[in-house]
């Protein structure tokens, strides 16, 4: 028996291959490692989080905790994060309902609302998000007429000044009362929920079109209405179908609420560029972007993960 | 049950559509109003050459004409070939009058002067009399032969496309900082997804390999990517490569931000990769290995080909994501075409004229995207892969951005 030549040898040969590489990836680390130690030290910006503590001397356009210019960057990049978190659990419940209605109603039997529902997914899916978000906030919020003439529709009044919720009512031509949303805010939840509404529609549909037709054909021989048969005998399978679609689409919402830098709302990556434009540390500033959106991203799998376990098929 | 009685099948179905066609009608009316009254579409026509190419010098400019009078011939050669004789098919026929139409009516719309104009249909004749000519003689030996080279002329025309628009080497340098438009988005677009693709194949093949390095080392870098939103990556590569590299040798801009979308689609890109190597079976990989072929032969003749075919549909999703992905370009300040409308609508000459700006660069992302998913659509039926077999959802854009 000859002896396997070693390149022929699979074992032998995958293991070479692993320490090259190793090898090569610690080398390039390294020496990217070098190259940070080396520039750092000649930038005077020695790798430290201790400037966190020092005042920002920045404002926050709207924040929900208590922050001024004198408060620390640690306060800024919060308040940053705590509008990145009311944009994203109100996007998502809001995009949930929109996408879950379209979905549903694109599989509507009336062949009109089906179309409409078809060509809104249709067109918001083919047009970049920025286009989107850009066009709701310059061309439709930043354009709504001043607070005279607010457009009132029930229980929601817009005008220049905000886009109000609740009774509102005019005093010396300023709009009062109601809960106000900045325009910023208005239009990055509008964008976005408009947006994954559409991509949530097509995970529900694709959900509800896997539920056999035996189902239906079963619920009507039982005398019940289309509605019921939906909620009681159809959701409840397709929702297997749908939690790990909506989990993907939930973690693309929270990803997109970076965008908000492009229309001025102050979420954590603009308070992040701000502060990197202030004390020039990106390395830090860098780190904390990515381990904010990827806990954000943890956070939301593990929440859906115990959802997609409620909602598993109990066999008896 | 026709659709027009579904309209009408039960009282609230009737009630639903006069709903919905008044809704429809309102809508519709106001948009009318808008378009053909108060809107200004002045701002697009005075600045359609800039949307276009940004602020690259117009005396260069013939470069990017004689660059699109190359595209304009491939794709006709090449539309032929796909072909080959016969009659024009139901596709042919939708692409030579959408085609058509916009050649005629869009350049007097945009007020471009007859030269240009002039250029347009010579370049939509040359399309279609290429793709006759192509047609006809398909089956002629001399254009076999040629056919058999034909990847090697497409590559060898897009490296001489770089060298138009960039220039050196006897032509005067165009700086990418001068770069812009829709045909910035194009070329880093299409740029960006010839490096990623062998990289995303990579990760994915690294994904699935029996050492336990490649894989760890693959998932971590796939996850760590789609993880992050991309306007943190790319402010990665605009603030923090400088660190990365010895003093002074970082890249441009440009090519900075190239290399993050490259990173950040090749990440994508392998898990639409991954989805077809799944949906081979098992016995293919063993027949292989039985009959002695090697690891990397396995990997070329029998995993690949299957594989990548079962991702097409998944792996132009990725495609169509990354084209829209690159508007995010505009936050750090390149000049793709959002970027260039930004710059467009910035100055008080065009003041509040958003909606008109914006409106129009819907359509030509709508229209891209569309015909993007619609050539997948064609290609699938080509492969004939039917629908029900592929383990991946059709081509669908993915929300990926941010």
């Amino acid at each position: 028996m000859s002896a396997l030549p070693w390149w022929r040898d699979r074992r032998r040969l995958g293991w070479l291959i692993q320490l090259a590489v190793g090898l090569v990836v610690l080398l390039a680390i390294a020496l990217l490692l070098g190259n940070l130690e080396r520039n750092l030290t000649r930038a005077g910006l020695r790798l430290s989080f201790t400037w966190l503590n020092d005042p920002a001397g920045f404002d926050i356009a709207e924040t929900l905790l208590p922050y001024t210019a004198q408060s620390s960057y640690a306060m800024g990049l919060l308040a940053g994060f705590v509008n990145t978190l009311r944009v994203v659990v109100v996007g998502l419940v809001l995009a949930t309902v929109l996408g879950v209605a379209s979905g549903a109603a694109s599989l509507s039997r009336n062949p009109l609302l089906a179309g409409v529902m078809r060509t809104y997914v249709e067109v918001v899916r083919n047009v970049p998000l920025l286009l989107q978000l850009v066009f709701w906030y310059f061309a439709v919020f930043l354009a709504l007429p001043a607070a005279a003439e607010a457009l009132r529709l029930p229980g929601l009044t817009l005008a220049k000044s905000g886009v109000f919720l609740g009774p509102v009512s005019l005093v010396n031509g300023e709009l009062s009362g109601g809960w106000r949303l900045s325009l910023e805010l208005a239009a990055l939840l509008t964008g976005l929920v408009v947006y994954s509404g559409a991509f949530i529609a097509e995970v529900v549909r694709g959900g509800i079109i896997s539920v056999p037709r035996g189902q239906w054909e079963a619920a009507a021989s039982l005398g019940l209405k289309p509605t019921t048969t939906l909620r009681e005998v159809v959701l409840p399978q397709a929702l297997r179908v749908i939690v790990p679609g909506l989990n993907s689409q939930y973690i693309s919402l929270a990803k997109n609420s970076s965008l908000a830098v492009a229309i001025g709302y102050p979420d954590l990556y603009a308070v992040a560029e701000t502060t990197l434009n202030q004390t020039g540390r990106g390395i830090e500033v860098f780190l904390i972007l990515l381990t904010v959106y990827l806990g954000l991203d943890l956070g939301i799998s593990l929440l859906m993960n115990r959802l997609a376990h409620l909602v598993r098929i109990r066999e008896r | 049950m026709g659709p027009w009685r579904a309209l009408v099948a039960t009282p609230a179905d009737t009630a639903l559509t006069a709903v919905l066609a008044l809704l429809l009608g309102w809508a519709g009316w106001g948009i009318f109003g808008w378009a053909f009254g108060r809107a200004q579409w002045l701002v697009v026509r005075a600045n359609a050459a800039t949307l276009m190419v940004g602020r690259y010098p117009e005396p260069q400019q013939w470069r990017l004409w004689l660059l699109l009078g190359m595209l304009v011939s491939l794709a006709g050669v090449s539309w032929g070939l796909l072909r080959g004789r016969g009659a024009w098919p139901r596709n042919d026929r939708l692409a030579v009058a959408g085609l058509g139409g916009a050649t005629l009516v869009l350049p007097p719309l945009l007020a471009l002067g007859a030269v240009n104009q002039l250029r347009l249909l010579l370049l939509f004749a040359l399309l279609l009399l290429l793709r006759w000519a192509l047609a006809r003689w398909s089956g002629h030996p001399a254009v076999l032969r040629f056919a058999s080279a034909w990847g090697a002329v497409w590559a060898v025309a897009y490296l001489g496309g770089l060298w138009l628009i960039a220039g050196g080497l006897g032509l005067p340098t165009v700086r990418p900082a001068d770069w812009g438009g829709w045909m910035f988005t194009l070329l880093i677009t299409s740029l960006t997804l010839l490096l990623a693709l062998p990289l995303g194949v990579l990760l994915a093949l690294g994904r699935r390999s029996e050492l336990p390095l490649l894989r760890w080392l693959s998932v971590a870098y796939i996850e760590l990517i789609r993880g992050a939103p991309l306007i943190t990556l790319l402010f990665l590569g605009q603030n923090l490569v400088g660190f990365l590299v010895p003093g002074g040798l970082a890249p441009d801009r440009v090519w900075r931000a190239a290399a993050v979308l490259t990173g950040f689609a090749a990440a994508y890109l392998a898990e639409a990769v991954r989805g077809g190597l799944t949906a081979v079976p098992r016995g293919q990989m063993e027949a292989a290995r039985s009959l002695g072929l090697s690891s990397a032969l396995t990997i070329r003749h029998v995993l690949l080909p299957q594989a990548l075919r079962v991702a097409l549909p998944a792996m132009v999703g990725q495609c169509i994501a990354l084209l829209q992905d690159t508007t995010l370009l505009s936050i750090i300040g390149l000049f793709d075409l959002l970027g260039t409308a930004r710059s467009v609508l910035a100055n008080p000459d065009w003041l509040g004229r958003y909606a008109e700006v914006y409106l129009v660069l819907a359509v030509l992302y709508w229209c891209s995207c569309a015909a993007l998913s619609m050539g997948s659509r064609a290609l699938e039926q080509r492969l004939s892969i039917s629908r029900d077999r592929a383990t991946v959802p059709p081509s669908t854009p993915s929300p990926t951005a941010a």
